[in-house]
C-alpha cells in the first residue's frame, strides 16, 4: 500500500530525514518508535503533505499514486488519514458540521453526491457510540477546550467517520489516562481490518500493549536504525534508545 | 466645491419645506447650517479622521435636494428585506418616504416618520422635547444632517411595551442621471420597560454615486432593552456616513451590532452616554472588505456614572487593497466607580495590501474600575488550515470555514433569527463558498 523510498526532508534549510525507507501493506500495523527529535513528527506531517516541509529527495508511494505531487486534501481524499498531536480549535465550528464537511468533501472528490442527512445521522451515531463520545459532545465547537482525552477520541471518532486507507496515528496516547487510552486503542482496533493500514507513532510502547504492531521501526537521527517485530518494543521499553547505533 | 453648492441650496430646500413659520425646528435647522458653515466637513488634520479622508467623496456633484416622488413597488423593495418573517417597515426612497410599501404604527406605540412627528400636534409633544437634544451640535456631518432635517424613522415605544416584532428602516436610493446625496435622520425613543428590536440599512438601486449622511438618535429610559442591527452592504459607490448618539437611563441595555460588508467609503461613529447606573451597552461589529472598500468605526462610550458595563466586540477580515479603522474610546469619569468595560478587536488580513488601523483608547478618571482592552491583527492560522485540509477540506473552503468561525462570536449574539440567516448566508457568500452551517 505505502512505499517510502530514500526519503530526505528539510524545514528551514535544516535535513530532518535522511533516507528513509518503509513499505506498508494492506492489513498491517507498524509501529515508528525513537526519541524526541528523531523526525517522528516530520515523517506524519511530510507524509500527510504539510507545506513547511521540502521533501529534497525520494518518493512516497499509495497503491501507487505518488502522494508528493497532491495537496494535503487530495492526499486525504486518497486515503490517508493523520491523528494530530494537537488537534486545531475552531470555535464556531461544531463537531458534527466539521466532520459533515469533510465527509462530503471527500464524497465530492470522489464524484459521489453528498451523503444523505438521515444516513450521515446514523453513522455518526455509530461511530460516536465506539469512541463513547455522547451526544452533546457532538455539537460542541471543534476541540475548542476539549480535555486531552476528548481531543484525541475526536481524532479518532474523525478516522472513523472518513475510512482512511492509511491512518497514521502522531503521539496519540501523549496526555492520555489509561482508560481513555484503552478507548482510544479499542477503536482503533474495531476500525483496523485486511484492507487498510495503521502506522502508530509513539515514543513509549505503552500505546502499543493495546494496538499491536506487525512491525517496529526506530527512527533515530532522520534514519530507521532499526525493524523487528513486537518484541522490539519491550526491548526499547526496557533498555532504551541509547543501545542502538 | 460641494459645501458652497450646499449652503447655497439651503434657502429653497428651507422655503419648501412646508413647516410653520414657528416651529422650532426652523430655528434648529438655521443654527446647525451656520455651525456647518463655520466647520465645514472633516479633514485629515482633525485626529479621528486621520485615517479616513472624505477628498474623493466631496469631488463628486451630488444632488442635494429631494427629487419628485417617485413610486416604488413591492417587488423591488423585498430583497431588501426581512425573509419569513413579519415586521414593521419605515421605506425612504431618495428621502421621500413610501407609504405603498410601508408598514407603520399607533396602536399602543408610534412607528412612522419625522415629517409627520414635527408637525402633527399629537406627537410633536415628544419630538421637541427630545430632537436634537442628544445629537452634536458641533460636528460639521451632523449639523450638516440636521440643517437639512425632513424626514426619517420616528419611533416611541411607550411604557412597558413590548413589540412583538422588528422595525426595519429602509434608505434606499436611486440616481437616473445624477449622484445623489441624502441625510436621513431617525429619532427613537425606547421609555421604561420597553422593548424593541430594529434593522436599518441603506441601499442604493442603481449604480449612481451615492452619499448618505445618516444620524440616529437614540434614547433608551430606565429598564428599556434595545438592538440595533445595522446592515452596511451597498454596491461599491456607495458611501455612507452614519452617526449615531445614545442616550441611555439607569438598568437600560443596548445592543448595537454593525454589519460592513458593502460600499466605498463607510464611516460609523458611534456615542454612547450613560445617564443611569447599571446601564449595559454591548457594541458589536463584523468587517468584511475586498478591492478598495473601506471602513471606519469610531465608538465613543461616556462612562459617566457608577455601576455601568460596556462590552465591545468587532471583528474585521480584510481582503485585497481594503482598509480598515477602529478607534475605540472608553472615558471614565472620576464619578463612575465599579465601570466594567471590556473591548476587543480582532482582525485578519488576508492579503499584504490590506491595511487596519486600530487604535483603542482608554480614558479613565475613576479608581475602582475594570477596564480591558484587546486588539489582533493576524493572517490565518497556518496549523489550523493545514488540519482542515488534512481532513479533506480542500484549502479554499478551509479557509472559508476558518473565517465564518472567526465572525461567529459576533454572529451568534444576533436575536433576530431571519437576520441571523440572512447574516450568515451573506458571509458565506462573501467567502465564494457554500458552508455547512447548521442555523
Amino acid at each position: 500500500m505505502l512505499k517510502i523510498k530514500n526519503l530526505h526532508a528539510s524545514i528551514n534549510g535544516k535535513e530532518i530525514l535522511k533516507g528513509i525507507n518503509l513499505e506498508v501493506k494492506n492489513g498491517e500495523v507498524h509501529a515508528i518508535m525513537g526519541p524526541n527529535g528523531s523526525g517522528k513528527t516530520t515523517l506524519s506531517s511530510v507524509i500527510a503533505g504539510r507545506e513547511d516541509y521540502e521533501v529534497t529527495e525520494g518518493e512516497i508511494n499509495l497503491n501507487e499514486v505518488d502522494l508528493l505531487e497532491l495537496a494535503p486534501e487530495e492526499r486525504a481524499h486518497k486515503g490517508v488519514f493523520m491523528s494530530f498531536q494537537y488537534p486545531v480549535a475552531i470555535p464556531g465550528v461544531t463537531v458534527t458540521n466539521f466532520i459533515k464537511t469533510a465527509l462530503n468533501a471527500k464524497r465530492k472528490a470522489a464524484g459521489i453526491e453528498d451523503m444523505p442527512a438521515v444516513e450521515m445521522l446514523k453513522m455518526i451515531r455509530e461511530k460516536s457510540e465506539l469512541l463513547e463520545l455522547d451526544k452533546k459532545f457532538l455539537s460542541r465547537s471543534l476541540n475548542d477546550g476539549f480535555s486531552g482525552g476528548e481531543k484525541k477520541r475526536n481524532e479518532i471518532f474523525q478516522m472513523a467517520m472518513l475510512e482512511p486507507k492509511l491512518a497514521i496515528l502522531d503521539e496519540t496516547d501523549s496526555g492520555l489516562d489509561i482508560d481513555a487510552l484503552k478507548t482510544v486503542a479499542n477503536g482503533v482496533n474495531k476500525l483496523k481490518n485486511k484492507d487498510n493500514a495503521v502506522i502508530v507513532i509513539t515514543h513509549y510502547q505503552r500505546l502499543l500493549d493495546y494496538i499491536v504492531p506487525d512491525f517496529v521501526h526506530v527512527l533515530k537521527d532522520g534514519k530507521i536504525i532499526k525493524s523487528g517485530g513486537k518484541e522490539l518494543a519491550f526491548e526499547l521499553e526496557a533498555k532504551g534508545y541509547d543501545w542502538l547505533k | 466645491m460641494l459645501k458652497d453648492k450646499i449652503l447655497s441650496s439651503y434657502l429653497a430646500f428651507e422655503n419648501n419645506s412646508g413647516l410653520d413659520m414657528d416651529s422650532p425646528v426652523r430655528n434648529i435647522r438655521k443654527n446647525a447650517l451656520d455651525q456647518f458653515e463655520s466647520v465645514g466637513f472633516p479633514t485629515k488634520s482633525i485626529e479621528e479622521w486621520k485615517y479616513t479622508s472624505l477628498k474623493e467623496l466631496l469631488k463628486n456633484d451630488y444632488k442635494i435636494l429631494k427629487q419628485a416622488q417617485n413610486e416604488i413597488d413591492t417587488k423591488l423593495v423585498k430583497p431588501f428585506l426581512l425573509k419569513g418573517i413579519e415586521s414593521y417597515k419605515l421605506v425612504f426612497l431618495n428621502g421621500v418616504y413610501q407609504p405603498q410599501v410601508s408598514e407603520t404604527s399607533h396602536d399602543g406605540m408610534d412607528i412612522c416618520i419625522l415629517s409627520s412627528a414635527m408637525q402633527n400636534t399629537k406627537y410633536k409633544i415628544v419630538f421637541d422635547h427630545y430632537f436634537n437634544t442628544i445629537a452634536s451640535k458641533t460636528d460639521g456631518l451632523t449639523s450638516l444632517n440636521t440643517a437639512f432635517i425632513q424626514e426619517g424613522a420616528f419611533i416611541h415605544i411607550p411604557k412597558g411595551v413590548v413589540v412583538s416584532k422588528p422595525i426595519e428602516i429602509l434608505y434606499l436610493t436611486t440616481g437616473k442621471d445624477s449622484d445623489v446625496m441624502v441625510q436621513p435622520r431617525n429619532l427613537v425613543i425606547v421609555d421604561e420597560n420597553a422593548y424593541v428590536q430594529i434593522v436599518e440599512r441603506h441601499q442604493s438601486l442603481t449604480v449612481q454615486k451615492v452619499f448618505s449622511n445618516s444620524v440616529t438618535e437614540i434614547i433608551t429610559h430606565k429598564r428599556a432593552i434595545l438592538e440595533w442591527y445595522k446592515v452596511q452592504n451597498d454596491h461599491l459607490l456607495s458611501s455612507l456616513i452614519d452617526s449615531t448618539y445614545v442616550v441611555q437611563k439607569e438598568q437600560s441595555v443596548v445592543s448595537m451590532f454593525t454589519f460592513s460588508f458593502g460600499g466605498d467609503l463607510v464611516r460609523n461613529n458611534m456615542h454612547v452616554y450613560h445617564e443611569g447606573e447599571h446601564i449595559t451597552s454591548n457594541l458589536n461589529g463584523i468587517s468584511m472588505l475586498h478591492g478598495t472598500q473601506h471602513v471606519d468605526h469610531q465608538t465613543n462610550i461616556y462612562h459617566q456614572q457608577p455601576n455601568c458595563e460596556s462590552h465591545e466586540l468587532y471583528k474585521g477580515i480584510f481582503d485585497e487593497q481594503s482598509t480598515g479603522v477602529f478607534n475605540g474610546k472608553v472615558i471614565v469619569s472620576k464619578e463612575a466607580q465599579k465601570t466594567d468595560a471590556y473591548q476587543q478587536n480582532d482582525n485578519i488580513l488576508l492579503t499584504d495590501e490590506a491595511t487596519i488601523n486600530a487604535k483603542p483608547q482608554l480614558e479613565i478618571f475613576a479608581d475602582d474600575v475594570k477596564c480591558s482592552h484587546g486588539c489582533t491583527v493576524g493572517q490565518l492560522d497556518k496549523n489550523a488550515l493545514f488540519y482542515m485540509r488534512q481532513r479533506g477540506i480542500p484549502a479554499k473552503e478551509a479557509q472559508a470555514l476558518l473565517l465564518y468561525a472567526f465572525t461567529d462570536q459576533v454572529v451568534n449574539r444576533i436575536k433576530i433569527p431571519a437576520l441571523k440567516d440572512w447574516i450568515t448566508r451573506n458571509i458565506s457568500e462573501k467567502l465564494g463558498v457554500q458552508l455547512e452551517i447548521e442555523l
